[in-house]
């Protein structure tokens, strides 16, 4: 049934949620710290933990597949829904800030594949 | 006329479904066709929606009453319910052969990249503990720089900045792959899971490699898929408690 699938990524969802959510109440910052990873890394254990019995039923996977099929419709809603008026301002630091990270990234692939490469010989 | 707005009023969510489909046909079409693949449709969808955005009000398009449901569909709920679900596509078991490589390009990636990005915002202004993660963080993808802003909550237009930081490294990767594919020694399966790691944008990776060499494409997306599932538990925890303890 395609619904345990949904309900299964809601049930990791609402844990990580309430775990990111006591995190950042404990630490003091507030917030949500690491809801959404801590989510992830639930699914992950629960996909690990019960591909014998409940996600070997293909249609329990296809309600979690259909979900993450819509995060990029998901992501195009939410950049249409965002405050880009007051953002504008800030063109130039997305510009730079995406391109420059980036280059620091490129520039640092040979080297840490040269490491690899070694150590694994 | 009454009938209409109330159909309106009453299927946002629905309407957002039609309309985010359209624009998603429109810009995979305008990929297609007018860029050759060179600019991925996911980040040419994006830039028309913070385009749109940008004639909406504080809550972009969502602003006027025929759009109001994109607020629904691009709200936190669902942006992290389906965020949570694409787990469901990682597995420990591929990280293995991935191995040594991945863990290290991944760390070493995303620990670059935040701190690059935050740091150039910061010397543009940017200067609180905030600004300085949610724009690292979009630094890393255009995914976990807007779940990292919303969970540390920031402004609607800082998480702007965010998406486009991310939108624009998606470009950028696409676009300078192939270029420098040589110089960087990007022609065999481990530099390839390297580069996946290191720059994690899954988009622009697979983008970047295709139009490099497409056998090199499904190494890269084995790292890069656990590149925004890092990003989004690193960002907004070690790093944010890290740069709320630098900053103030």
């Amino acid at each position: 049934m395609r619904i345990y699938g949904v309900a299964i990524l809601a049930a990791c969802y609402l844990v990580g949620q309430s775990m990111g959510l006591y995190l950042g109440q404990w630490i003091g910052i507030g917030g949500n710290v690491g809801g959404v990873g801590f989510g992830m890394l639930l699914l992950i254990y629960f996909n690990g933990k019960l591909r014998d019995d409940a996600m070997q039923i293909e249609k329990t996977r296809e309600g979690i597949f259909f979900w993450s099929s819509m995060y990029i419709p998901i992501v195009i809603a939410m950049s249409a829904t965002q405050n880009v008026k007051a953002a504008v301002s800030g063109g130039w630091v997305a510009v730079l800030a995406g391109i420059l990270a980036t280059s620091a990234c490129f520039a640092l692939i040979p080297l840490i594949s040269r490491t690899v490469k070694q150590t694994s010989e | 006329m009454e009938v209409l707005e109330n159909l309106i009023l009453k299927n946002g969510l629905v309407l957002a479904f039609l309309f985010v489909g359209i624009a998603m046909f429109l810009s995979n079409w305008l990929s297609r066709k007018v860029t050759f693949n060179k600019v991925p449709g996911v980040a040419m969808a994006i830039i028309a929606a913070l385009i749109l955005a940008y004639f909406g009000g504080e809550k972009g398009i969502a602003e006027y009453p025929l759009f109001a449901g994109m607020a629904l569909l691009g709200g936190s709920m669902l942006r992290d319910f389906s965020i949570v679900s694409t787990a469901m596509g990682v597995r420990f078991s591929e990280l293995k052969p991935a191995g040594l490589a991945g863990i290290i390009s991944l760390l070493a990636g995303i620990t670059i990249t935040f701190f690059l990005g935050g740091m150039i915002g910061y010397l543009m202004g940017y200067t609180d503990a905030k600004s300085f993660t949610t724009i690292g963080a979009g630094a890393c993808t255009y995914i976990v720089g807007p779940i990292t802003g919303a969970a540390i909550g920031a402004s609607s237009d800082l998480i702007a900045i965010s998406i486009a930081t991310g939108v624009m490294k998606t470009v950028f990767v696409t676009i300078i792959t192939p270029i420098i594919s040589k110089r960087i020694g990007l022609n065999n399966p481990v530099t390839a899971m390297v580069f996946g790691g290191m720059i994690g944008t899954t988009s622009g990776v697979a983008a970047g490699l295709a139009a490099t060499d497409p056998k090199l494409v499904p190494y890269g997306a084995m790292t890069a898929t656990f590149y925004t599932g890092l990003g989004v538990l690193l960002c907004p925890s070690v790093f944010y408690l890290l740069m709320v303890w630098v900053l103030g």
